[in-house]
């Protein structure tokens, strides 16, 4: 092993900034998309409808205590076949590891967002829902314009600590190498044998980006202490 | 015809019965109060009348509509009841404003500018016209709890119900609050109110409904309630005794 040669990452900044992107769109895909399947799986959780609560809750504690690289090996080989059975083509459609990853991972992530929007909602007074429902409210209008933003404030600072845990975890994806930011790295760090170099650089970015957006929550954690 | 009629409602918590056999009937213009010891199921009965409350037995009635029917459109119902609640609820990320108009556009279609000015209207009413930008959480409780009085008004209901509105306050407000309401009950507004205060129903009662265990025991006119009190139920006369003795 030589002296650090910062060079090459200098030379392959355009090539990492490719596999930088793709993690920062699987973070935020993922977490937009998990947010969204999240809250629907939390309402079915929460539904006083019996068969649809169960299903979501099945489906949630099966996706939490499956480990998340199992789940990227198994979309990635069922994808396509699901995908073919549905249009009925004779083969097996190439989904790609990049799209079946983004799919997986807005599909795992929901269960874990399920949990906290349910905590969220569970978090707004019921009285509030009286009121709502006393106004003339129904279901639907008194959970998107009363409970839902009352719930999202009060969780928002855990939102975005699932989101850095989720922004650490797209690593993952290397198993079915899709070229996120480590695989990009990895892949620059063999063919040029510089592996101490990338995989420093890498982890500096990541400390830099999740030391700022922890920074970020404790503000936010802050500022919701006030308001309440 | 009775704006409310109430016909042997029951209700239980599992085994335990909070309602039962309840029967009265408030007529338009009426200003109800609904006294008794903590957990007599006070709050219960009135919140059967919008619906808030599902029971198990009997029937209640607003406006000739029946609550519990199947093909009831209970959202309907309830716009047309207001409802003012002891920890107020208002809802604290929208502005005082927003909380008058948001009912009023998304239940009853009613155009921006039309539910802005009806709720200024109101505000100025009850005094807080000037507090229209502000978020609940910068209010006293008096002031939250007028918001909400006028919150309920801004949907025309044609019943009002009270529960417990001046118990979580305090006791300096309590009469800010109180006025708005005998202010209201001498419009000709039909009330049925939970509360202690007997002051006010003393003021403004028509009639005064006593109950105790689930069960309605005394529902007298004001003045054989208050001016009577040796015909009343044992019950009765030991609970005001207490409320009257300060």
């Amino acid at each position: 092993m030589t002296d650090l040669d910062l060079g090459v990452i200098a030379t392959a900044l355009p090539y990492l900034w490719k596999g930088f992107a793709y993690t920062l769109e699987l973070t935020v895909t993922a977490a937009l998309g998990g947010i969204f399947f999240g809250t629907l799986l939390a309402l079915a959780r929460l539904s006083g409808t019996r068969p649809l609560a169960l299903a979501a809750a099945g489906y949630v504690n099966l996706m939490r205590s499956v480990p998340l690289v199992l789940v990227i090996f198994w979309f990635y080989f069922l994808v396509p076949l699901i995908l073919q059975g549905i249009t009925g083509a004779e083969r097996p459609p190439a989904v790609g590891a990049e799209r079946t990853a983004i799919v997986t991972f807005i599909l795992f992530e929901a269960a874990y967002f399920c949990e906290i929007v349910r905590a969220g909602i569970q978090s707004v007074p019921r009285g509030q829902v009286h009121a709502a429902h006393a106004l003339g409210l129904g279901y639907a209008q008194t959970m998107r314009l009363v409970v839902l933003p009352q719930a999202f404030r009060n969780m928002l600072p855990v939102l975005l600590t699932q989101t850095i845990v989720l922004f650490q975890d797209t690593s993952l994806v290397y198993v079915i190498s899709a070229t996120d930011f480590v695989g990009a790295a990895a892949k620059v760090a063999q063919r040029d044998s510089r592996l101490v170099e990338m995989y420093l650089f890498v982890a500096l970015v990541y400390l830099a980006i999740c030391l700022l957006l922890s920074q970020l929550v404790r503000r936010l954690q802050r500022r919701a202490a006030v308001v309440r | 015809m009775a704006m409310i009629e109430m016909r042997g409602v029951s209700k239980w918590f599992g085994d335990f019965r909070v309602l039962d056999g309840c029967t009265t009937r408030v007529e338009k213009g009426d200003v109800v109060v609904v006294c008794g010891p903590s957990g007599s199921g006070k709050s219960t009965l009135i919140k059967t009348v919008n619906g808030l409350e599902p029971f198990q037995e009997g029937e209640v009635r607003v406006d000739g509509v029946s609550v519990a029917a199947r093909g009831t459109d209970l959202t309907r119902l309830r716009s047309r009841v207001g409802m003012v609640f002891q920890h107020f609820e208002l809802f604290p990320h929208l502005t005082v404003l927003r909380n008058l108009t948001l009912a009023q556009e998304r239940v009853l279609r009613r155009s921006r500018a039309e539910a802005d000015a009806k709720a200024l209207a109101l505000l100025e009413r009850v005094g807080l016209r000037d507090q229209a930008a502000k978020h609940p959480g910068q209010l006293s409780g008096g002031q939250q709890q007028r918001v909400a009085i006028a919150r309920a008004l801004s949907m025309d209901p044609v019943v009002m119900l009270f529960d417990e509105p001046t118990s979580a306050l305090d006791p300096e407000m309590v009469s800010e609050v109180l006025d708005v309401m005998v202010g209201l009950a001498r419009e000709g507004m039909t009330m049925m109110v939970v509360t202690h205060e007997m002051g006010f129903a003393r003021q403004v009662a028509s009639r005064v409904i006593f109950m105790d265990q689930g069960r309605i025991v005394e529902d007298v006119a004001k003045d054989a309630f208050f001016g009577a009190p040796q015909e009343r139920s044992p019950r009765a006369q030991q609970f005001l005794s207490k409320v009257l003795a300060h």
